[in-house]
């Protein structure tokens, strides 16, 4: 039990490394978030989301009056605009791709 | 008796500079403008006059609008960030101005139109897709096919993709627009409920009138805060909009 104190370590040193290699652990980089002021974020984000709601509803109503499909592709336009609202958002929040320069 | 609330009054336009201001529609909110570029111009021109190692407050305020624009360039948009610096400055002074003028008692605030900060968004966006096809040529297009994609899932993540554009402008005007509208409504609110308590209630009225005055004062100093926080997010984005024409991605 004399080298229980190196064992422990080992262990964290072994986890440590475990962790890396499923990238559990976050790289140094936190991406765009800490840059801004979280107060800049939240104003940020519920505009980014909804303003893309509106293009594709707009975009979906448009559509529809020019090739006579309604109300087809409004629906269709306003799941992509969700979509693309939700993807505003994560680039904003979400981490950065590997390999990707600022 | 009682008073009625106006807080959309504030915003409506009015032509400035008696019959010759009427007769071209020169609107208070032109006037605004001419007077918020004046002190922009003055500001540097003025400032910077004495030019000494040790600046005083004027200059050391012209060196940090500048200072500050300039790393924000650099940071956001990178080395070629330094050819976009006179016009994210242009823009970052004007609404900063145009957000802490509206504060100035009896002041109008640009920034609280649509059509203005619409027409400020919809110039940054035209000029970032100008600035991506002129660098990268048809390839900029390539900015709403994200690599390593699987082609069968091409034609969603395109549509949504081009929808995540075209929401920019539309964002960026209305943040702008909505924080300075709101605020100002606010303020109007409580402005407007002190009066009508001092009407109606008399000399309790008066004493109750503390409660929305010291609500005003409050909210005064957050907008300011979000006066320069809006000029500071709107300068941002555009030049998060310009590093993704330059760089794709």
């Amino acid at each position: 039990m004399t080298d229980a104190p190196e064992k422990g370590a080992d262990f964290d040193r072994r986890l440590a490394e475990a962790r890396q290699r499923q990238g559990l652990e976050k790289p140094a980089e936190p991406g765009p978030v800490a840059k801004t002021s979280l107060l800049g974020i939240g104003m940020r984000v519920g505009v980014d989301m909804a303003s893309a709601l509106a293009v594709g509803a707009f975009l979906g109503y448009w559509l529809d009056r020019v090739l006579h499909t309604k109300p087809f592709l409004m629906v269709v336009f306003l799941l992509l605009g969700g979509v693309a609202g939700v993807r505003n958002v994560w680039r904003l929040v979400g981490p950065k791709r590997p390999g990707h320069q600022e | 008796m009682a008073t009625t609330i106006d807080v959309m009054g504030q915003f409506k336009l009015t032509t400035a500079l008696g019959p010759v201001g009427a007769s071209v529609n020169f609107t208070q909110s032109n006037l605004t403008m001419v007077v918020i570029c004046a002190l922009i111009l003055a500001l540097l021109h003025l400032g910077m006059a004495p030019r000494a190692v040790v600046p005083g407050r004027l200059q050391a305020a012209a060196e940090m609008l500048y200072g500050f624009v300039h790393r924000m360039c650099i940071d956001q948009i990178g080395e070629e960030g330094k050819a976009f610096f006179p016009f994210i400055f242009t823009l970052f002074s004007f609404i900063l101005f145009g957000n802490l003028f509206g504060l100035v008692p009896y002041q109008f605030t640009i920034t609280s139109h649509l059509a203005i900060t619409a027409g400020l968004a919809v110039f940054v966006i035209v000029l970032a897709t100008f600035v991506g096809l002129r660098t990268h040529g048809l390839h900029f297009f390539s900015y709403f096919l994200p690599e390593g994609l699987p082609i069968f899932l091409a034609p969603l993540i395109v549509a949504v993709e081009v929808i995540s554009y075209l929401s920019r402008p539309i964002s960026l005007s209305f943040r702008l627009f909505a924080n300075m509208m709101a605020g100002h409504v606010v303020f109007e609110v409580f402005a407007s409920f002190m009066v009508a308590m001092a009407a109606s209630l008399g000399a309790i009225g008066y004493v109750m009138a503390v409660g929305p005055f010291a609500l005003d004062v409050a909210m005064t100093g957050f907008e300011l805060l979000v006066a320069a926080l809006q000029a500071y997010v709107f300068a941002v984005l555009a030049c998060m909009y310009l590093h993704d024409a330059v760089h794709l991605h």
